[in-house]
């Protein structure tokens, strides 16, 4: 009970000041109280003997304050004793400092840069103010679309939401006086900056009150860095007029610095109002109630005290009155909130899962880092035990013994962690200005914060802590007589030690992230090689859309007509395909289709939902897409010819039950059109790489026209000699035409961007693990290799075979390795289960990966375990026993 | 009063312990004992004993407990450890050393130089 009072009063002292004040307190007081005592006994009275006590005294807090510094100064020197100590010490042996050094620069560093991106993508919400009552809302789980009567609807309708705003992504061409240039942008509703409660930076934002029907309202609010970098924060920017697409638009303001719209990962350019969407985009779903796909996203803020789920029960009423108004375009819906930031259902989940699960591996990473170093460090202190036992002999307090090596441990954790911390901060800036996705202005906001280098310091002293305590049993069990006498601890070892169990874990973790980067590896790969239902090889992608250039209505359908002819006749070319949108590039639109014999032409009764692309001729011809049977779209079905359509083999067999029946075949739309079906095709990727075989129809671009373009220009030659010239016959056709032009595969970058990432990121945690885990064998086999070193000698002096030296010195490690790796690939096997939403086709199921896992984990010990077996076999006897 | 000689400094320390060196003693009782035993020639500043005694604790050369005094008033009390000990020892051999070299010196008269 003594040592535990003792301890307490120690700690007491260290980190409760206030304890040690009321103390002192109590102890001057005393003091005071007994000289009034003694000058009452003089003859004064009580009162006047206090007064006199405590003026002879002096003043209090100075005393206090003198302790005080006595404290500090006796802490802050023994501080420097210990920092010495340890530099000479580490200094001493380079080999280990630079090891643990490294080994916690990684490990940290892994977790900070983890951390930056889960702090940067969920942790920091949207930045607005009163960001966590900021809510979208999803038709189902993942699809935050809505139409934009619906909105107004929703908007006025709802008691749950402070003001519910909507908005779109697009794309137009700005021109600020000389050159009209791509541009981001989101359409957004004019209450957008009221309901989401930001303040302008500059001039004003546009509100309610400002629209007034169709195309009323040409204002645009740039964003802060758009306003830096284009404007060159002009502060006169405001009440300019610049063209839009063509029509003029007024400046109004700019929006705060912090404010970069309401998706995390997209940062727009400007916001104008989303009345004056046909001027923006060309078309205008303002009344179309049916267009499920004309907004991108509704949110807002929800009112004081509405719980989410009353508020989309209030949305779901809303949404029965909707359903019973309009039958013939709202089919019955069951509305979600979701958090906006990264658009709720569709990106959240799964890259939360990820982020998740890497921020997990890292975790375990450090800890098995921490594992290693402590079995080095304990290694080293039983290495000490003389040194230690003679500093105990001469009468060091072990707890001063182990305060020594705590600062040790923590020294080397701090430098570790600051290298560690430095790369990662590198690092997350050169991520946070990566672009990507070409053509498309997606960010990474993952700037590092104060959270991340508090995080990091955090994990540096408690790993310090963490390894710094392995040693602690040890150095408290020496017996400083028994060592100093006989010079060995020869301590029989137990038959399963905790850093055994480290070891192992430490192990199985690597093999989790083995068998995870091969499983990664090996879906982008077969993603690479697998079939598109189009040829990127070859090809180049011209996108624009001509709304930019100012081309409306029948003009369209003529300039799209132009350019394919234009391109076509440059030399090298083989053919042009034009299409809409291309596949793997923010989908074809959804198009709802209906039975020949469909009568009920209500959205919930639609038999199917297909991707829609429109298409010239030339199409499948210039993409590489198979025709199975019936003919391909030519020139003759324009816009007075019959309706006619190409479907793929997917939809071939799930509306008309097999390709070579669908040709021929009718089925309809919406409105009731009669579409025949010309043509089947091979089944292709439409949204994303890991789709399971979705329904396509292809329809002639005549008969379903649409300003965006992408022309397909397959070259005989290298696609990219072909830009030059598809630039320059660009231009001389339209100079106002901003294009982007780019090769198909480098334009695939998009639909592989999560698999590439999944796969990097694994294969990195994968090679620190293994670098680890050797390391930790290594460490583990040297150790016990040169701890028996001497009986290892006697034995092969008396005839031991190699063999059976190897199996005593490093049977041990090789039975952790085994065992580990098992429970490791176990482990990895389940955990893939996850990977699959992101990489293609991730199995376990592959008889490669399990191989590679193996192979890997042999290999893996093979490298650990070398230079302890030659060690051991290059023993000389004799040259031993001389040494003792 | 006034025949009271200012401390010198860092001697403080080596009274302390002489002064408990005779038996536990709260501070109080520790300046009373300093005067007692040099017959109140020293004027020591009450409050100045603490930072003293708090660094002598922190030494290791004192321990503290909390105790009763004689008149029932609780207070702190310290003693000497065995570190203490030795070091008031080691302290008044030097203290004495020192003590006769200056004494010596300053008598010294001027044709013995």
């Amino acid at each position: 009970m003594r040592l535990l009072d003792s301890l307490r009063a120690r700690l007491s002292t260290l980190f409760q000041r206030s304890q040690v004040n009321a103390e002192m307190d109590e102890e001057l007081g005393s003091h005071i109280q007994l000289r009034a005592d003694d000058l009452e006994l003089s003859g004064l009275a009580r009162a006047d003997a206090e007064r006199r006590a405590r003026i002879e005294f002096g003043g209090r807090e100075r005393f206090k304050e003198e302790v005080r510094e006595t404290f500090l100064s006796s802490f802050i020197e023994v501080l420097i004793q210990d920092l010495r100590y340890g530099l000479r010490v580490l200094r001493k042996s380079p080999g280990f400092t630079i090891t643990a050094v490294v080994t916690l620069a990684l490990a940290i560093g892994a977790n900070a840069v983890v951390f930056g991106i889960l702090n940067g993508l969920i942790l920091r919400p949207l930045n607005v103010p009163q960001a966590q009552d900021l809510f979208m809302i999803e038709r189902a789980r993942g699809n935050g679309y809505s139409s934009y009567p619906d909105y107004v609807d929703l908007r006025d309708r709802n008691r749950s939401f402070d003001g519910l705003t909507a908005y779109n992504i697009d794309a137009a061409a700005l021109d600020t006086g000389d050159n009209p240039s791509k541009a981001w942008l989101m359409e957004v509703s004019g209450n957008y900056f009221d309901a989401l409660r930001i303040q302008p930076h500059l001039g004003r934002f546009f509100h309610d009150s400002d629209e007034h029907g169709p195309n009323s309202a040409p204002y645009i609010v740039l964003a802060y860095t758009f306003w830096h970098t284009h404007f060159q924060d002009d502060r006169g920017v405001v009440g300019r007029v610049v063209q839009l697409n063509k029509h003029p638009f007024t400046i109004v303001g700019v929006a705060p610095p912090e404010f970069h719209g309401t998706l995390l990962f997209l940062s727009p350019d400007f916001f104008v109002p989303i009345v004056n969407q046909e001027q923006v985009a060309g078309i205008s779903v303002l009344n179309a109630r049916g267009t499920r796909s004309g907004i991108f996203s509704l949110l807002g803020h929800l009112k004081a005290g509405i719980t989410p789920a009353q508020a989309s029960a209030d949305l779901n009423s809303i949404g029965s009155y909707l359903e019973n108004t309009y039958p013939k375009d709202d089919g019955h819906v069951n509305f979600e909130l979701a958090r906006p930031s990264l658009y709720g259902n569709f990106l959240g989940p799964p890259v939360r899962a990820f982020v998740t699960g890497l921020m997990l591996l890292a975790g375990l990473i450090l800890l098995a880092a921490c594992a290693n170093l402590g079995s080095l460090f304990a290694a080293r202190a039983a290495d000490r035990s003389r040194e230690v036992a003679l500093r105990l002999a001469l009468g060091a307090k072990r707890s001063r013994i182990l305060r020594a090596l705590f600062t040790e441990a923590v020294m080397i954790s701090l430098v570790g962690g600051a290298f560690g911390l430095w790369a990662s901060v590198a690092l997350l800036r050169v991520l946070a200005v990566w672009q990507p996705v070409p053509r498309f202005p997606a960010v990474l906001p993952v700037n590092p914060d104060a959270y991340v280098y508090g995080v990091a310091v955090v994990l540096a002293v408690a790993s310090g802590i963490l390894f710094g305590l392995v040693p602690v049993r040890q150095v408290l069990r020496v017996d400083s007589y028994q060592i100093v006498k006989s010079g060995s601890t020869g301590t029989a070892g137990r038959r399963i030690t905790v850093r055994d169990l480290l070891l192992v874990a430490q192990i199985s973790i690597c093999a989790v992230l083995i068998t995870s980067s091969i499983v990664a590896v090996r879906g982008l790969l077969r993603s690479l090689n697998s079939s598109f239902g189009f040829e990127p090889r070859n090809a180049m992608l011209v996108t624009t859309d001509l709304n930019m250039a100012g081309y409306r209505g029948d003009a369209v359908p003529v300039m799209q007509k132009r350019l394919i002819k234009t391109i076509e006749a440059i030399p090298g070319v083989e053919s042009v395909g034009f299409v809409d949108r291309t596949p793997l590039y923010g989908g074809g639109r959804g198009l709802a289709i209906y039975a020949d014999e469909a009568t009920d032409l209500r959205p919930s009764k639609a038999a199917d939902t297909a991707y829609k692309f429109a298409i010239s001729p030339e199409y499948f011809h210039a993409a590489g897409t198979a025709l199975l049977a019936g003919r391909a779209l030519s020139w003759h079905d324009d816009e007075n010819s019959p309706h006619v359509a190409v479907v793929n083999r997917q939809f071939a067999g799930k509306i008309f039950s097999s390709a070579t029946n669908a040709v021929g075949r009718y089925f309809k739309q919406r409105d009731g059109t009669r579409v025949q079906v010309v043509g089947v095709v091979e089944d292709g990727k439409y949204l994303s790489l890991t789709e399971d075989p979705e329904t396509a129809v292809f329809v002639p671009f005549q008969q379903s026209p649409n300003s965006e373009t992408s022309l397909v220009v397959r070259s005989s030659r290298d696609p990219l000699q072909l830009a030059p010239a598809l630039k320059s016959a660009l231009r001389d056709l339209d100079r106002g035409l901003p294009t982007y032009i780019a090769t198909w595969s480098n334009e695939l970058g998009f639909s592989l961007f999560p698999s590439r990432v999944a796969t990097v990121s694994l294969g990195v945690m994968g090679v620190l693990g293994a670098m680890l885990s050797i390391t930790g064998i290594f460490g583990m086999a040297a150790y016990s290799v040169s701890k028996r070193l001497k009986e290892l000698g006697i034995r092969l002096a008396l005839g031991a075979r190699r063999k059976q030296v190897l199996q005593s010195a490093l049977g041990r490690a090789v039975k952790l390795l085994a065992f580990g790796s098992t429970a490791g690939l176990v482990f990895g096997l389940l955990a893939t289960r996850v990977l699959s939403h992101i990489v293609y086709q991730a199995t376990p199921r592959d008889p490669l990966v399990l191989t590679g896992v193996v192979l890997a984990m042999a290999l893996l010990g093979l490298a650990a375990t070398w230079i302890p077996a030659q060690r051991a076999l290059s023993v000389d006897p004799l040259k031993l026993l001389r040494e003792e | 009063m006034a025949n009271q000689a200012q401390i010198l400094p860092g001697t403080l320390d080596l009274l302390i312990l002489r002064a408990v060196s005779l038996g536990p003693l709260h501070g109080y009782g520790i300046l009373l004992r300093i005067g007692q035993i040099s017959g109140n020639a020293l004027l020591i500043e009450q409050g100045a004993l603490y930072p003293g005694l708090f660094r002598l604790v922190h030494q290791g050369l004192l321990k503290s407990n909390w105790g009763t005094s004689d008149n029932n008033r609780r207070a702190k009390f310290y003693e000497l450890t065995a570190a203490g000990r030795k070091r008031l020892r080691q302290e008044t051999d030097n203290w004495n050393r020192l003590a006769a070299a200056i004494a010596s010196a300053l008598s010294t008269q001027p044709e013995e130089a």
